[in-house]
């Protein structure tokens, strides 16, 4: 229960700061550039009239907020947006999932409950 | 079916599953705890586990590998991080080189487990389990690895199997 209680906390906090971070016209900007082909941080500051500080900052709250994700290549900082990576994450995590179902249906049958009140599969 | 509730968190690379079963939390534990139990389910059948080495104490570890149809080996390690006999134990769990020590080029997660009596009924036993990953690679990695496509034609054995015994 307390576990529950935590992790929804916790998606809240989630949804906060990809809200937040999505409360900003350059913000998204920068977002629907990073999904279309990669950016360094330098490349991503030309194309706004704000400074070099100020899209680093950008990218920071995007990062924090799981929007993008920041690669080194060379001496500079590549930039992507991560909803292709969020989605290979969530497809793992289902393939994880089947994997463990199938490891507790073997747990279960070797306890010999299966037939205790549960009605048979088909 | 015993698992009652599956949480999977694709930004923390984390998944939480919740199982429910029909007896004591010692019996539970018992399936942990005792080598030759643990390897009759570990693995599919496809690919069966074999605990060559199994020592559930602080500090401690195992060895194992799972045979794959064809007679090919895939040996892995676990590493006792924490444990509270009984009701607890969280392991770290890799891939090994031929010679069963671990492979530090290879991936590997962080598994916690948990044993409670169910407050509503002492025959029933609530399971926990979490697992985690550094990186998405690692991942893919450990799903790679031979255990995966196990899983899937073990999946597809015991639709067989059922459907055979139903018939």
């Amino acid at each position: 229960m307390i576990v529950e209680k935590a992790t929804g906390a916790e998606h809240e906090k989630e949804a906060d700061r990809l809200f937040g971070a999505l409360a900003h016209s350059t913000r998204r900007d920068i977002v629907r550039r990073t999904m279309e082909s990669d950016y360094s941080v330098s490349e991503l500051a030309r194309c706004y009239t704000t400074s070099f500080a100020a899209i680093q900052k950008h990218v920071a709250l995007l990062e924090a907020a799981g929007l993008v994700i920041k690669s080194p290549r060379g001496r500079e900082q590549i930039v992507r947006g991560s909803t292709a990576r969020i989605e290979e994450a969530r497809e793992l995590l289902g393939r994880m999932e089947s994997l463990w179902r199938d490891r507790l249906d073997r747990f279960d049958q070797l306890l010999g409950t299966t037939n205790e009140g549960d009605k048979p599969c088909p | 079916m015993p698992v009652t509730q599956v949480e999977k968190d694709p930004n923390r690379l984390t998944m939480t599953v919740r199982s429910e079963f029909k007896a004591g939390p010692d019996r539970i534990w018992q399936m942990w705890a005792d080598p030759r139990l643990l390897e009759r389910w570990w693995g599919p059948p496809t690919h069966p586990a074999t605990f060559e080495q199994h020592d559930l104490s602080p500090g401690g570890g195992m060895k194992y590998f799972m045979t794959g149809p064809e007679g090919d080996k895939f040996r892995g390690w676990w590493r006792v991080i924490s444990l509270e006999p009984g009701s607890g134990l969280e392991i770290e769990d890799g891939f090994a080189d031929p010679d069963g020590n671990p492979d530090p080029s290879m991936a590997s997660m962080i598994m916690k487990m948990s044993i409670e009596q169910a407050e509503h009924d002492p025959g029933t036993t609530l399971m926990t389990i979490e697992t985690s990953f550094q990186s998405l690679e690692a991942m893919e990695q450990v799903l790679e690895m031979g255990a995966e496509e196990g899983m899937t034609l073990a999946q597809g054995q015991i639709d067989e199997m059922l459907a055979s015994g139903a018939a």
